[in-house]
C-alpha cells in the first residue's frame, strides 16, 4: 500500500468514524438519561433517511427543505416513542427493555422495506462531487460528515452547556427524583432527549446516505455506533466519540489486510476491548459498590 | 382456592408442588411418550423439533430468565453446537460423544464470552452478545475448509460403532429422554445455591454482593451452562435440519429464541416449554394470517418480522408474564371462580431503579 493509499484511507475511516460517532452520540444521551440503551438507534438513522428521500426527490420538495422536514419529522417520531412506548415500560427489568429496543428496530426494518422497498435508492445531495489535493481522491460527502459531525457536536455542546432546557436535562440525567423535586418536568425532558436523539440519527442518515445508498441495511451502522461507544466507554460522549473514531479508522485497513472478516472488525475490537478492559478504554460508568 | 399447608421443610425444594401440577406433569410425560404411536412422518418430524427447541428454550432461559441478562446472540451458540458436532461426527467419532462436546465447544466460548462482559453492567453483555453472533456467522463462512463456508455442510447420520439412530421414533425418544434430563437439571440447578444465586444476582445485584456472592463468577457459570444447553440443542438441531450454513445460526435465529422465552413467560421452567408451543405453532399461525391480509401486506417481504417485532413488544408491554402469566391467571379464575379479582395481578406502580453508581 502506498503512501497516498494509506491516507486516503486514513480519511474514509475519519469520515466514517465521525459518521458512527453521530449515531453514538444521540444513544448516549438517551442512555445518560434514561439508562435505555437504544438498540433501535441505526433503525432512526435508517428511517430519517428514508424520510429525507421521501420529502426532497419524491414529493419534489428539494434536498434542504426536504431534509428539513425529514429531520423534524424523525424528533416527532422520537418524542412519540417515548411518551407512547417506552415511558409504559420505567422501571421495567433492564433486559426486558433492551429486548423491546431490538424488538423495535425488528418493526422499523421490516415497515420500512415494505413501504419503499428493500432494494437500495440514491439520494442526490448538493455536496457530491470529488477533491483531489496531492494525488488523494476524496469525496467533498465524506468532508462533509466530518464537517457535520463537529458542527453538530458543538450545537449539541452550546444547546446543554448554555440553554435552560439542556441544563434542566442534564440535572434530570444525574437524579431524576431530585430534578423532579426542583419543578423540572422529568418526563417531558426526557421525551425531548429522544427527540433530539432521533434528529441526531436523522441528520446522520442524510450524510451517510450519498456514501452507502439508502437502504434498509444502514441500519447496522447502529450496531457498529454501539460497537464504537463500548469501546470508547458508553458513559461519556467524548469517550463514545473517540471510540467510534477509532473504529472508523481501524476498519477499512483492517478490512484491506485481511479481509476474511470484512465488515466486522468493528465487533471483534470491541470483544478484545471488552475481554482486556471490560470498562472501556474510557470509563465511565462505574461498577457497582455496596 | 387450594391452601398448601407445609408439614415438611422438604416441601420448600420439592420439584412439583401441589397434586395437580403433578398430574399435569404426567400426563405430558404420557402424551410425549404415546405421541409416535399416534402420529407419524411430518407430525413426529414437527414434533421432534418442538422437543429440540424446549433445550434451546432452557438454555437461554437460565440466561434471561434467571439471571436477568440479555443475550441476542444464543443462535451462535446454536451453530457453536451444530457445527462442532456434525465436524465431529464427519471424523467418524460416536456421537454419544460429540454430542457433549458440542455441548462443551459452545459452553466454553459462552463462558468466555461471559467473562468480557460480566463485571460490566447488563448492557455490555447484550451488546457482546450481538457483535458476537454477527462475528460467529462471518466466521463460520469464512472458515471453509473445515465448515464448508456458505456452500453448507451436510450432516453425517448420528451413529455410533455402526449403528445408526434414524429419523422416526428412535430419533424422537432419544430427544425426548435427553430433554427430560435437561428439565430436571435445570429444576433441580434452579433449587441448588448455584440457581438461587442466579436469582439473587437477577433481583438485586447490590444484595446479592453484600450477602457475599461473587456477581462476576455467577454470572459466568450462567453463561456457561446456558450456552451449553443452547449447544446441545444445537448439535441435535443439526439432524433435523440436515444441512447446516452460517445463516441460518445468524442473528434472526437468536432473536427467535427471544422470542420463545419471552412470549413463554420469563424465569420459569414452564415457560420455556410454552414459548418452544408457541414458535413451533408460530408459522402456521403466520400463514393463517396471510389468508385475512390484503394481498399487498401478506405477500410483502419482512411480513414476518415484522410479526416477530409486534408479538415481542406487544407481550413486553402488556404481558410480561407471558404465556404462562396468563396461565396462572387462568387458574387462578378457575380455582376460585366467582371471586377472581383482577388485582390480584396488577403490577406496582414502579419508578426508574438505577443502575449506575459513583
Amino acid at each position: 500500500m502506498e503512501f497516498s493509499d494509506a491516507i486516503q484511507l486514513l480519511l474514509i475511516g475519519i469520515s466514517q468514524g465521525c459518521g458512527y460517532a453521530l449515531i453514538a452520540i444521540g444513544f448516549v444521551f438517551i442512555y445518560r438519561a434514561t439508562e435505555i440503551v437504544n438498540f433501535a438507534h441505526g433503525e432512526l438513522m435508517m428511517l430519517g433517511a428514508f424520510m429525507v428521500l421521501t420529502f426532497s426527490e419524491i414529493w419534489g420538495l428539494g434536498f434542504w427543505l426536504g431534509s428539513a422536514l425529514g429531520i423534524l419529522s424523525l424528533g416527532v417520531f422520537g418524542y412519540l416513542l417515548d411518551a407512547v412506548v417506552m415511558r409504559r415500560l420505567v422501571g421495567q427489568a433492564q433486559a426486558t427493555i433492551f429486548i423491546l429496543t431490538v424488538a423495535i428496530a425488528m418493526m422499523l426494518r421490516a415497515l420500512a422495506g415494505m413501504i419503499w422497498g428493500w432494494t437500495p435508492l440514491s439520494l442526490s445531495v448538493p455536496f457530491s462531487s470529488d477533491i483531489t489535493f496531492g494525488g488523494v481522491v476524496i469525496g467533498l460527502d465524506r468532508i462533509m460528515i466530518i464537517v457535520g459531525t463537529v458542527v453538530i457536536s458543538l450545537l449539541l455542546y452550546a444547546f446543554f452547556s448554555l440553554t435552560r432546557t439542556g441544563l434542566a436535562i442534564q440535572a434530570a440525567s444525574q437524579n431524576q427524583l431530585a430534578a423532579y423535586y426542583s419543578r423540572i418536568p422529568v418526563k417531558r425532558l426526557i421525551a425531548v432527549v429522544w427527540a433530539i436523539g432521533a434528529m441526531v440519527a436523522a441528520v446522520a442518515g442524510i450524510m451517510m446516505a450519498p456514501v452507502t445508498q439508502v437502504d434498509t441495511g444502514m441500519s447496522i451502522f447502529g450496531i457498529k455506533a454501539l460497537a464504537g461507544a463500548v469501546v470508547g466507554g458508553f458513559g461519556s460522549i467524548p469517550g463514545a466519540v473517540l471510540g467510534c473514531l477509532i473504529i472508523g479508522v481501524a476498519e477499512p485497513f483492517l478490512d484491506f489486510y485481511f479481509p476474511a472478516f470484512k465488515g466486522t472488525y468493528a465487533y471483534i475490537i470491541m470483544l478484545a476491548v471488552l475481554f482486556i478492559r471490560p470498562e472501556g478504554l474510557i470509563s465511565q460508568t462505574f461498577q457497582k459498590k455496596v | 382456592m387450594q391452601v398448601l399447608f407445609k408439614t415438611n421443610y422438604d416441601q420448600d425444594i420439592n420439584y412439583l408442588v401441589d397434586r395437580g401440577e403433578r398430574v399435569r406433569v404426567l400426563l405430558a410425560l404420557a402424551l410425549a411418550l404415546i405421541a409416535p404411536l399416534v402420529v407419524g412422518g411430518y407430525f413426529l418430524s414437527e414434533l421432534t423439533m418442538f422437543l429440540v427447541y424446549i433445550i434451546a428454550g432452557l438454555g437461554l432461559m437460565v440466561l434471561v430468565g434467571f439471571t436477568g441478562m440479555v443475550s441476542f446472540g444464543h443462535g451462535a451458540f446454536l451453530g457453536i453446537g451444530a457445527y462442532t458436532h456434525s465436524v465431529l461426527l464427519g471424523y467418524g467419532l460416536p456421537f454419544f460423544i460429540t454430542l457433549p462436546a458440542g455441548a462443551l465447544a459452545a459452553g466454553l466460548i459462552g463462558a468466555a464470552l461471559g467473562r468480557a462482559a460480566s463485571k460490566m453492567h447488563g448492557f455490555y453483555m447484550a451488546i457482546a452478545t450481538l457483535a458476537f453472533a454477527i462475528v460467529v456467522e462471518t466466521g463460520i463462512g469464512a472458515w471453509e475448509h473445515v465448515t464448508g463456508g456458505h456452500m453448507g455442510l451436510s450432516v453425517p447420520p448420528m451413529a455410533a460403532f455402526g449403528w445408526e439412530v434414524t429419523a422416526g421414533p428412535l430419533q424422537y425418544y432419544l430427544i425426548l429422554a435427553l430433554v427430560v434430563f435437561c428439565i430436571w437439571g435445570v429444576a433441580n440447578l434452579m433449587r441448588s445455591p448455584t440457581g438461587r444465586a442466579f436469582v439473587a444476582v437477577r433481583d438485586s445485584e447490590t444484595s446479592a454482593r453484600s450477602l457475599g456472592l461473587n456477581i462476576a463468577r455467577t454470572r459466568i457459570k450462567a453463561f456457561f451452562i446456558s450456552a451449553m444447553l443452547t449447544g446441545l440443542a444445537g448439535g441435535l438441531l443439526s439432524h433435523l435440519v440436515f444441512y447446516l450454513s452460517p445463516e441460518s445460526f445468524g442473528v434472526n435465529e437468536s432473536l427467535k429464541l427471544l422470542l420463545m422465552v419471552i412470549v413463554g413467560g420469563l424465569g420459569t421452567i414452564t415457560g420455556a416449554i410454552f414459548g418452544a408451543v408457541f414458535v413451533s405453532i408460530l408459522p402456521n399461525l403466520i400463514n393463517l394470517l396471510q389468508n385475512f391480509l390484503p394481498s399487498s401486506i401478506a405477500e410483502a417481504a419482512g411480513l414476518e418480522q415484522l410479526l416477530f417485532g409486534a408479538i415481542i413488544s406487544g407481550f413486553i408491554m402488556f404481558e410480561p408474564e407471558g404465556l404462562y402469566g396468563r396461565w396462572r391467571k387462568l387458574r387462578l379464575f378457575i380455582e376460585t371462580f366467582p371471586y377472581y379479582k383482577r388485582a390480584t395481578f396488577t403490577r406496582q406502580k414502579r419508578y426508574l431503579k438505577t443502575e449506575r453508581f459513583r
